[in-house]
């Protein structure tokens, strides 16, 4: 059992330094002050001012953090409906496709997505003179579309992992659709619908391809410029960037685990 | 959705499902359905079949660059009906479409099996861990798939180039004389996708393994068995369900990646995704493009249909 022990945790180990080695190899370079990464020219923030300085980058990346504002809220409503009619409706008709059209998009190419919608976009045009042009809209919607079906399966198992004894109980007592869903079933799966918005967020915000294909001239976001830096070799400019980026998501998730940590040990605590 | 929740669903359904209240509100009740419905029939379904249509059409120095399939005049009073099916000859002809197909199936095969390998020590240590390692370990593992995709590809370049941190290190340390030429291969995609498809490989396969006993494993041991019988016999197929799973959602993205093989493949890294960008924005190729991504679709509708079967069966993602 030892031997194997042993096997275990030195493949897993190496798994894990798989994972973050290039991560940290990323951020000890944002702080180099040479320009070349394999010269080690000191400790430095000079990157960070040329970031904070680089109109471009700050203005994608507001007009990034803008669409995905607008995509996770309305991929939180689209999904959070979906995920319930699917667990919560019963059987009706054509709950096969809609299950399959939720499914579908998770592991969908994103250059077939990007290319189809586009196509859509053009083709709805120039039928019905809307959308007239391609820019934000589009990418909000392109975005959506993808974004609630991940909201919808979070919803999905958060809801049929749950006791519906609250739900049957406030139906027993009268409770009318609406109020039951807004009053009982909403706040508890508060939770899901938090971590699907938090998600959609970086998926939008982290979209490249798609975001190419359904946007208009003018309308570059962050990952359209990071990715045409890039294409040309490494920028300490976009390891600063990198590093702020992975630092916000760090503090993020430790917050959410530290917080899931406190309400489990509240939870477990025996009421006096 | 598991078996005990269609059960339940069968269940209720004759006696009082909480939401079959709607039903005698049936507006309310439709009208909830039919939202999320209509959203992604115009803008996940209808796509598709524009697409498949401009498949059918020819590229013209034209707003929007293709020809109509369907042309009338009602002065004239003629309808014409103009199906093309040069596009899908022409990639049935050229030998760069069809190896195209083949390498990126290839390069995702090879690195879906890699992202097994590396991912499944970790499912194990995860499912034997407890209470807080458990916690810690599963939230090292989801930290870097909330970080950008992007970047992550980025970080290996530097690590990947020429005179790249790998490079340096090991020049230093005396093992190489030369520089080994990894940025611009096939070895630097296969690290690239298995290195950002990790998680979805992980979290089905650790969902399967939580679930299985480890007290079948003493018992095994205590019968003779040697650790790599019990394992093949025991612990891979009880883990069957997530390793099916976590394939397939590493083996369907993969085939189709763009940013992976544009960032770290070489000019002679042939992959679909790539051409299809091509097609699109170098060629302005529209209807060509499109013929691409109906042939990629079919190549990938088994696949895609396999996922929901065992997503259906186990829960996985």
């Amino acid at each position: 059992m030892k031997r194997r022990s042993l096997f275990l945790n030195t493949s897993a180990g190496l798994g894990f330094l798989f994972l973050y080695a290039p991560i940290i190899a990323l951020i000890v370079y944002s702080f180099n002050a040479s320009k070349l990464v394999t010269v080690w020219g000191g400790w430095s923030l000079k990157w960070y001012v040329e970031l904070f300085n680089n109109e471009q980058i700050i203005d994608a990346a507001l007009l990034s953090f803008e669409i995905a504002f607008i995509t996770a809220t309305l991929a939180v409503v689209l999904g959070t409906m979906a995920g319930f009619v699917l667990s919560r409706f019963g059987p009706f008709r054509g709950k096969m496709i809609l299950s399959g059209w939720i499914s579908a998009p998770l592991v969908m190419p994103e250059v077939i997505t990007g290319l189809s919608l586009l196509l859509l976009f053009v083709a709805m045009e120039s039928a019905f003179g809307w959308p007239a042009g391609r820019g934000t809209g589009t990418i909000i919607i392109a975005h959506t579309t993808f974004c609630m079906a991940y909201v919808a399966v979070i919803v999905q198992a958060r809801l049929s992992s749950m006791d519906e004894s609250l739900e049957e109980a406030a139906m027993d007592l009268g409770a009318k659709p609406s109020s039951l869903f807004f009053l009982v079933t909403l706040p508890l799966i508060s939770p899901a619908i938090i971590s699907g918005w938090l998600l959609s967020f970086t998926l939008s915000l982290d979209d490249l391809v798609i975001a190419s294909f359904v946007s208009g001239p003018g309308n570059s976001t962050l990952p359209m410029v990071i990715f045409s830096k890039v294409r040309l070799g490494v920028t300490p400019e976009v390891n600063a960037l990198a590093t702020l980026m992975i630092l916000v998501v760090a503090l993020g998730v430790i917050g959410a685990m530290y917080q899931m940590r406190r309400q489990a040990r509240l939870l477990a605590q025996p009421d006096n | 959705m598991s078996t005990s929740k269609i059960a339940w669903i069968n269940d209720s359904y004759g006696k009082m499902t909480k939401y079959n209240f709607f039903s005698r509100v049936n507006w309310g009740r439709f009208s909830v359905v039919s939202v999320p419905y209509l959203w992604l029939a115009i803008f996940f379904f209808i796509p598709f079949v524009v697409v498949f249509k401009i498949s059918l059409s020819e590229a013209a120095i034209a707003v929007p660059p293709y020809t109509p399939i369907l042309d009338w005049n009602l002065e004239e009073a003629y309808v014409t009906l103009k199906l093309s099916l040069s596009n899908y000859l022409f990639l049935l002809e050229d030998d760069f479409y069809l190896s195209a197909y083949l390498s990126s199936i290839k390069v995702a095969a090879i690195s879906t099996f890699f992202t097994l390998l590396v991912a499944f020590p970790i499912a194990y240590l995860m499912a034997r861990s407890e209470g807080s390692m458990r916690a810690l370990l599963l939230a090292l593992v989801i930290l870097p798939f909330w970080t950008s995709f992007l970047l992550r590809v980025y970080a290996w370049m530097g690590l990947l180039k020429k005179n790249g941190l790998i490079n340096e290190t090991l020049m230093s340390m005396g093992l190489i004389d030369q520089p080994l030429i990894m940025m611009q291969t096939d070895f630097a995609v296969y690290i690239g996708i298995v290195y950002t498809y990790l998680p979805f490989m992980v979290l089905p396969l650790y969902s399967a393994l939580e679930k299985m006993d480890m007290t079948l494993l003493e018992a095994a041991e205590d019968l003779g068995a040697r650790p790599y019988q019990s394992f093949f016999l025991i612990t891979l197929p009880l883990a069957m369900p997530g390793v099916i799973a976590g394939c397939l959602l590493v083996f369907i993205p993969a085939v189709g990646e763009f940013v992976i093989p544009a960032l770290l493949g070489g000019s002679d890294t042939l992959m679909i995704g790539r051409v299809l960008w091509d097609e699109f924005f170098l060629n302005r190729d529209w209807p060509m493009a499109s013929a691409v991504a109906v042939v990629m679709l079919i190549i990938l509708v088994l696949p895609i249909m396999l996922i929901r079967n065992s997503q259906g069966k186990e829960g996985a993602v």
